[in-house]
């Protein structure tokens, strides 16, 4: 066991645990911020993703001594009250389905328009290739980005 | 050309009155205001039977099952109480607008509860596409006597005729004096009436809510992280656990080693869960578990422990072997499960015969959300917070484990994060439940991604062979479908040895077309794993067989594909192949009948809406498919384009008739989720099996559709006046063979089996 000091949503926290336990098993069963989701435990499908300082990383196998003397922000801590523009768009275009993944996608996201505030759709692909998706929720989670980086939002496909 | 006449089908939209009121009561509303209990039950399609007809409209009574409650506060906030299980098709949004609508309740002050596993909710299986078709008709019944209520409570406030008293958008205005009274401050009066005997129902032209845009209700939590699912439970006290189940269906642990597992940090406590029975059924594996005061530490020690297991009879199941001898087993006549006209006799005498066959393999579910469950089991009681599609069968088989009454199992349904039908099956739960009584405490069971690919309830393995006889004119005179695969039926009963003619039901059986000769045979499949529902069933398999078949006689006979296929289908007819008067998937076969021009409708749609015969560069084709099925009919176009052998997918349009569309932002959504779930099993999706151990073991050998590979949807909603259908698989079907046949298009390849490689020969 080993005492680790890191910034969660803007607070100091000092945890008590093996250096190498994943941030998301430290952040889920230690702190109890169940809003990063275990998906794979290989960094393959997303749903972990959090932000250390400032970058998207799985945290399902990223040791919380990698986070020590750090700032991490998770979904919890991304807005106070679900307003950050990529939380707006996922509503407003009704992005969710089982919702399981959008905590990994929403950060995810985060980070990409951090750095790039205009990304282009490759661009957007490249970056959320990241996150897996079941429920097949693709097409508007390209379109929601677009909306949070103030583009133009492009019709969900054609419709009679 | 000869066909049934189709019938004027049911006008289940008209604004008729709806006199039978007795599976609506009310009830006493805790914090008073008015509460309504409907009866929904699945099956229950209007009879109220005598026991239920003499209820008194007010006296509880044990016998009534609602499984939909209405609660309208006296603050003017209302709970609608919704008993299905939200895996993402939007139910607990959509099932409560239809209520609002109907009441004339403001969507925004309303808030869904969702109700526990519990019988005295009607039945709560969520599977087979049927929330909204087989509610639909109920809940508009509750909203509008809700409405009707308040009307009525709001004209004796006044001393004036309930006729002139409308409800509106959470008040009740009378219209000649324009005075209105809003909905909370009538609660308390409306909940002491008695419930009325008829009311009428909204035309389709007065809905506010049904058929429009409508938030989804779980959004916000969703999109703060605020959700909860199964593994997200916290209790006081609770540990974590994770399992060692035998890499074979049917074994066993002979004997284990907790040492090593022990000296984990975190580790608290090593649990042995008794061996499943056979037939695996729904009951858990057994096997070894690690208890910990994490779930980390608790995969830690699973991986330490060391178990020696006895492996049974399984151990020899080869999926590559097994796929060999489905393929004998197609070549040979089986058991005919529908049979017109003499299709040996068509063969014999046809101007040409053409055969293909067809292999899908095992396909695992791979939600998002792996099983995942929380149970406190404790002297008293138990009480069990899980994703589960079906929640009183599984609170059933916890109780059955305990050995003790059902009512002392309280079981919480979370939000399911994917589930595709995996979680209609609680063997996650009773696992939990098991080692929670044991150990005495809360647990938080959560299985890997790799106990989830590799001790699934798996989309069965297939082989299909398909043969028609064709004219002169290449017109199809005879087709012979045999198909083998494991029944789901083997799961739960030994000495299954192929297919139930229900299998075949979903998509062989039920093939649309208009030839006099046809056969369609089950052929012995017996299983050596746990067989289980995959989103669509079977339908997949033999959606894949039908619709690449179907392309395969047109090039053939030398017709445009789509052409082709609207001449299969042939001239508008209903096609009946049921015995009883219910079909398949549940639905009346009388008022839902199986009508073949509305499949040709979709056709049409989705061709056009695509632009199917535009040109195209060299390298690109388009292929086209269409299904039935849950009631719903579906017509897919894929754009794909085959560049130094890498198969891209460009576009798909899918053209739905479901009927009338409540939810139309959520339709959309489903049959975009189906095109890429379709696609997934189309270009990946492949569990194999050697020695009766699944050989995948997480996304990077078992891949599911990256956004990359994501092509441009586009979902076309046919109008239709018809009741509504299901919607939550009936996309997924036709998105191989449409993918298979563009590829044929594009190179000249066909594709026979799945997933998709164009290396193959």
């Amino acid at each position: 066991m080993a005492k680790v000091t890191v910034t969660i949503n803007g607070e100091r926290r000092n945890v008590d645990v093996p250096p190498e336990m994943p941030i998301l098993w430290v952040l889920r069963d230690v702190l109890g911020l169940t809003g990063a989701k275990f998906g794979c435990g290989m960094a393959l499908c997303g749903s972990c993703t959090v932000l250390l300082d400032g970058e998207a990383i799985r945290s399902c196998v990223k040791p919380i001594s990698s986070a020590a003397g750090k700032a991490l922000v998770t979904i919890e801590g991304l807005s106070e009250d679900g307003s950050h523009p990529l939380q707006v768009a996922w509503r407003e275009l009704n992005v969710p389905q089982c919702g399981y993944c959008k905590p990994g996608q929403i950060m995810n996201a985060a980070a990409l328009l951090a750095r790039n505030p205009s990304p282009t759709d490759a661009e957007i692909d490249e970056a959320q290739q990241a996150n897996l998706c079941r429920c097949g929720t693709y097409p508007r989670i390209r379109e929601a980005i677009r909306m949070a980086a103030g583009q133009a939002a492009v019709s969900r496909g054609g419709g009679s | 050309m000869t066909g049934v006449p189709v019938p004027p089908l049911a006008a289940g939209l008209a604004a008729n009155a709806v006199t039978r009121r007795a599976f609506i009561r009310t009830t006493a509303a805790a914090g008073g205001g008015l509460m309504l209990g409907v009866s929904t039950a699945w099956g229950d399609r209007g009879d109220v039977g005598p026991a239920l007809a003499e209820v008194s409209s007010v006296a509880p009574e044990a016998s009534f099952s609602p499984n939909v409650f209405v609660h309208l506060h006296t603050s003017g906030e209302v709970e609608i109480v919704v008993a299905r299980s939200e895996m993402g098709q939007g139910v607990r949004t959509t099932l409560s607008a239809v209520i609002a609508d109907e009441m004339e309740a403001d969507l925004s002050r309303v808030s869904v509860v969702q109700a526990p596993g519990d019988p005295a909710f009607g039945d709560q299986n969520t599977g087979g596409s049927q929330s909204v078709r087989n509610h639909f008709q109920r809940l508009r019944e509750a909203g509008a006597v809700a409405r009707r209520m308040l009307e009525q409570a709001a004209a004796d406030e006044w001393g004036v005729p309930a006729q002139e008293c409308a409800g509106r958008n959470h008040e009740v205005r009378h219209e000649p004096t324009g005075r209105v009274l809003g909905y909370g401050d009538l609660a308390e009066a409306a909940g002491n009436l008695a419930v009325p005997e008829d009311v009428a129902l909204k035309t389709p032209d007065e809905f506010r809510y049904i058929g429009r845009p409508i938030d989804g209700v779980d959004n916000l939590d969703m999109t703060t992280g605020a959700a909860v699912y199964g593994a997200d439970v916290r209790l006081p006290g609770m540990v974590y656990a994770a399992v060692a189940r035998c890499p074979v269906v049917g074994g066993s642990a002979r004997s284990y080693q907790p040492e090593e597992a022990l000296a984990v940090p975190g580790v608290i406590q090593v649990v042995e869960l008794p061996a499943g029975p056979t037939p695996p059924g729904f009951a858990a594996l057994g096997g070894v578990a690690v208890v910990a005061e994490n779930t980390w530490a608790a995969f830690e020690g699973r991986d330490a422990l060391r178990v020696d297991w006895e492996y049974g009879p399984n151990e020899t199941h080869n999926s590559a072997s097994y796929r060999d001898e489905l393929q004998e087993a197609v070549r040979a006549p089986g058991r005919a499960a529908r049979s017109e006209g003499d299709v040996d006799a068509a063969l014999g005498a046809a101007a040409q015969t053409h055969s293909a066959e067809y292999y899908v393999p095992y396909l695992g579910h791979a939600s998002m959300e792996p099983p995942a469950c929380v149970a406190s089991v404790t002297a008293e009681g138990c009480e069990i917070w899980a994703p589960v599609q079906d929640p009183q069968t599984a609170r059933n088989l916890a109780a059955e484990m305990l050995e003790r009454p059902e009512e002392s199992v309280t079981f919480h349904v979370t939000l399911l994060g994917g589930a595709f039908g995996r979680k209609s099956k609680p063997d996650f739960v009773l696992e939990a439940v098991s080692i929670s009584q044991q150990i005495g405490r809360p647990v938080n069971l959560t299985w890997t991604r790799e106990d989830d690919l590799r001790h699934d309830f798996y989309h069965a393995l297939s082989v299909q062979r398909i043969e028609a006889a064709l004219d002169g004119s290449g017109r199809a005179t005879g087709w012979l479908h045999r198909t083998a695969f494991p029944s789901i039926s083997a799961t739960f009963e030994a000495n299954v040895d192929r297919p139930s003619d229900g299998e075949l039901g979903l998509g062989c059986t039920t093939v649309p077309f208009d030839i006099l000769n046809l056969r369609c045979e089950a052929c012995p499949a017996p299983a050596h794993t746990r067989i289980g529902w995959l989103r669509s069933v079977s339908n997949i398999h033999h959606g894949f067989a039908v619709g690449a078949f179907a392309d395969e006689l047109a090039a053939l006979a030398g017709r445009d594909p789509k052409e082709y296929l609207l001449e299969l289908i042939g001239p508008r007819r209903v096609i009946d192949i049921w015995e009883e008067d219910e079909n398949a998937y549940g639905a009346d076969k009388n008022t839902l009948p199986y009508d073949t021009g509305r499949l040709s409708r979709v056709v049409d749609v989705v061709a056009r809406e695509a632009g199917w015969g535009r040109p195209l560069p060299t390298g690109r084709g388009l292929g086209i498919a269409a299904h039935y099925c849950f009631v719903t009919y579906v017509g897919t176009v894929a754009e794909v384009s085959v560049t130094d052998g890498a198969l891209t997918v460009h576009r798909i349009d899918t053209a739905v008739d479901c009927g009338l569309v409540v939810n139309p932002d959520r339709v959309r959504a489903q049959l975009e989720g189906a095109v890429v779930f379709g696609l997934s099993l189309a270009l990946h999706g492949d569990i194999t099996m050697k020695d009766g151990r699944v050989e995948q073991r997480n996304f990077h050998d078992y891949p599911i559709l990256r956004i990359r590979e994501a092509p441009e949807i586009h979902v076309h909603i046919v109008e239709s006046d018809e009741p509504p259908t299901g919607v939550g698989e009936p996309g997924v079907p036709p998105v191989a063979p449409a993918v298979a046949n563009a590829v044929f298009a594009a190179t000249g390849q066909r594709i026979r089996e799945l997933p998709i490689d164009l290396t193959a020969t």
